[in-house]
This record gives C-alpha cells, structure tokens and sequence, in this order.
C-alpha cells in the first residue's frame, strides 16, 4: 500500500473503530503492533481523543493470579454498567519469536460481551517488556470510549517497571505462599506499586502476608523515587482479594477509582502519571526511530562493516558508534 | 508493514474436554515462530468469534474431539463470514473422520489435521496458505 493511501486506510479504521466496529478495532490494533503507516495517521486522528481513560497496570510474578483477578475486574466493571478493555502481554521467545498468549484463557467468560474488549500482545523483543506499541493501543482503546484499560503484564525482569511508566495506577499482584520471597521481590517490583493486591486470600496465610506487606512498605516508603521519577504514596494500599470467595474486588476497583485521573479529588501523584506517561512515550518513539534508521537497508553496510571492525578490535565502539549516528541520525532524511 | 509473526487462535468448540492435543499444538507453534491464542475448553461459537475478532487472528484452528464436528465447526465459519473475518484461514484437527472432510471444506474450512500430523507440517501449512494483509 503507497503511503497516501495508507493513511487513508489507518483514518478509515480509527472512525470505524470510533464508531463500535470491533472488527475495525482489532484491525487497527495490528496496524499499531506493526508500526504501520496506517497506524500513524489513525494515532494523529485518535490521540487527541484520548485521555479520559483510567489506565491501570496489574503486575506481578507467574501465579501470583494476575488473570483471574483482572477478569474478576472486568465482571465487577461491568456489573457496574462500565465498558473495560484489557491489554494482555506475554513474552515472545527471543529464539523463534514466538509465543505463547496464555492470558485469554481466563477471561474468555466475557468473549461475547460488547462492553468488554481484549486484546493479546507479544513482547516482541522490545526491551523492558513493554513497548511504545502498548502505550499506542491504550491510546485508541481510550478514543473508542473503554473507561477502564487494564494492562497484565509479566511480572519478571524490568517490564514492571515500564508498566508503572505507562499506567495511572499499578497494582502488583502477590500470592500469599510467597513469604520470604517477598522480601527479595520488594526491589524494584513491590516500589512500583501503588496498591498491592495479595490474592487466593481465601488460603491460610494470606492475612500474614498482607500485614507482613504492609508493615513493611511503611518502612521502606519514605521517599522512594520510583521508576521515571514518580512520586509514589507512601503508604501503597494493601488489599485481599478472593476469587474463589468472590471477596475484595468491589473494594478494589474502589480503590482504584479513587486514583483515577479523573477522580474529583485527585490523587496525591495527580497529573504526573500522564507527564511520566508522555516523556516514556516520546523518549520510546525517539528511540524506536534511531533503531529503525540503524537497522534499515539504506545502513546495513555501513552497520555491518561497523560490526565486524569492533568485533575485530580494530575500532573502538564509541567511535563506531558516533560514525553511525553521525551517517544516519543526526541527518535527518 | 515489516516481517510480523502469524497470529493464530487455537480453540476448542463445544463439550470437549480434552484439551492436550490442543495445548501440544500451541507450545509447538510457538517454538515454530508464531503467535497463539489459546480460548481454552468449553467454547461456543460466538465466543470464538469474538476472540478471533478482538485478536485479529491470521488463523483460527478448531481443536475437536467429540464428534459434534460438523454441527459446530460450519456455524463458526458462518459467523466469521458475518463478522467480516473473510480473510482468516480455518483449520481444524482432532477426530474427524475423512468423509466428513469435503462437507466441512464446503462450510469454509480449509483443511483438516487428523492424528499423526505433526507441528511441523501444520507449521508449513499455515505459512503456505495464510492470506497476506495488505501492507
């Protein structure tokens, strides 16, 4: 597809999808995955659109029931009469750039709900887990009138931490068993997080854990800057959540409405959420461009003599590096 | 639009429980560069349809193993087509006797993956016949 006529395709997609056309919606999901040209001239047409949505990150290990406790989310919203998207990523395979995207599999009750959309995305490599792709399709899941846009992301490595980047609020997600574990995990998983939910509250432990979290995020609050410099509570909410008791869920979507951005009293870290959000998402797309540029067909030769010279030990990589950047970024095409 | 991987929907129709087979396939496509969806047991047809939707799948596979075969794989291609999912290809795998092959091909189903097949060929499969987007 020319460029004119891919634009034409990504503005036509964004007011169907405006409109209820979830196939549409779907399309235009795919475009913004695959960084298309039809993606970009949908995002100038949505973006500005944008904004009234509560954005809301769920982290946390593998089985803590990150998935169950976004579709009990998800019922609870919608008991409510309120329309709730969620972003579900998992990691591609680094190997075969494959995956596997597990998330569905809990939350397929509300398939044939229309107040209800959700999505899986890969990784796809990008570093950190999350990418400016995920803060594009929260863009236009919030143009097409989602209130709420839960994003579950794997609670390992530093994809968290993007997370708590690019959501108003996160909530980080522990299992009661967890234990001594959660001491170790407190680093740069439990300071992210702006409420933490403990789940499976109906096993023996869980009241300890959360008593055991709360005392000791009193601790260690103080003052901490988290991740893009955002200035945390500080005290993080502890919460018990239940999915088989059907218990906590109601109180936690309370309590996440307290902090939504557009709540009459607005929470103590306001309208940096959206600040942190922005500078994320501009230094991401900088950063998406650089590597295009490097990795295109116009520097592949250039790149690849680069390479096998540092490899070589016959150029020093700073040197190279500032060649490259000199060749295909400083001058802009 | 550069190199994107396939997206696939793996679901199982119906009242059959058993869903091995199904999550062998997924694990092995993954490993085979794709991306998959799995809808879990238990599903009727509008609720494939929906994910299909939502995820806005390359491939839709039908895993089914309780005979109910050609009441339910031709109404979720029915739906599909109502849905616009025009371009999506339709598989499906499981227990399914060949006679019944040419009826479910007729419904849109375009081909069939009895046991024995391996990943490998589904892998080759899918990437021979996937409809290319439009870039």
């Amino acid at each position: 597809m020319t460029h004119p006529a891919a634009a034409d395709h990504g503005r036509a997609l964004a007011a169907a999808a405006r409109s209820g056309d979830r196939r549409a919606l779907g399309r235009l999901l795919t475009e913004i995955e695959g960084r298309s040209a039809a993606a970009r001239a949908a995002l100038g047409e949505l973006y500005p659109l944008a904004g009234g949505a509560h954005l809301v990150g769920i982290t946390g290990p593998p089985g803590a029931g990150k998935s169950t406790l976004v579709t009990s989310l998800v019922a609870a919203a919608r008991a409510q009469g309120r329309t709730v998207a969620v972003l579900a990523i998992d990691p591609s395979s680094p190997i075969t750039g494959g995956a596997i995207l597990g998330d569905r599999v809990r939350m397929q009750q509300h398939a044939a709900d229309d107040g209800v959309f959700i999505r899986s995305m890969a990784s796809r490599g990008h570093a950190g887990g999350l990418a400016v792709a995920t803060v594009d399709a929260a863009s236009v899941l919030d143009a097409c009138g989602f209130g709420l846009v839960l994003i579950e992301t794997v609670g390992t490595g530093q994809g968290e931490v993007d997370v708590a980047s690019l959501a108003d609020t996160t909530v980080v997600v522990q299992a009661p068993e967890m234990g001594d574990e959660v001491q170790a995990l407190k680093a740069g998983l439990l300071e992210v997080a702006d409420i933490v939910a403990v789940t499976k509250a109906d096993r023996p432990g869980a009241d300890q854990a959360a008593a055991s979290l709360r005392a000791m995020l009193t601790v260690g609050a103080q003052h901490d800057r988290a991740a893009g410099d955002r200035p945390r509570p500080r005290r993080p909410e502890v919460l018990l959540v239940s999915a088989v008791a059907g218990a906590g869920v109601v109180e936690l979507l309370a309590a996440l409405d307290r902090r939504a951005p557009t709540a009459d009293d607005v929470a103590p870290h306001g309208g940096d959420a959206a600040n942190v959000r922005a500078e994320a998402q501009l230094v991401g797309l900088v950063m998406e461009r650089v590597r295009d540029r490097l990795t295109s067909a116009a520097a592949r030769d250039r790149l690849a003599e680069a390479v096998r010279a540092v490899a070589a030990h016959e150029v020093d990589p700073y040197i190279a590096a500032d060649g490259l950047l000199a060749a295909f970024v400083d001058h802009a095409p | 639009m550069p190199d994107r991987p396939i997206k696939v929907l793996i679901a199982k129709p119906g009242l059959d429980g058993h869903d091995r087979g199904a999550k062998v396939l997924a694990r092995g496509l993954r490993d085979e560069g794709f991306e998959v969806v799995y809808t879990g047991i238990r599903q009727t047809p509008e609720m494939i349809v929906s994910a299909a939707v939502q995820e806005d799948v390359d491939v839709v596979g039908l895993s089914i193993l309780s005979g109910a075969h050609l009441t339910l794989l031709p109404r979720i291609t029915g739906l599909l087509r109502d849905q616009g999912m025009t371009d999506v290809l339709v598989t499906a795998g499981g227990i399914i006797p060949d006679e019944d092959v040419p009826v479910l091909q007729e419904a849109g189903v375009a081909a069939v993956f009895g046991p024995g097949t391996s990943i490998g060929q589904v892998a080759e499969y899918l990437r021979a016949n996937v409809k290319p987007r439009d870039a």
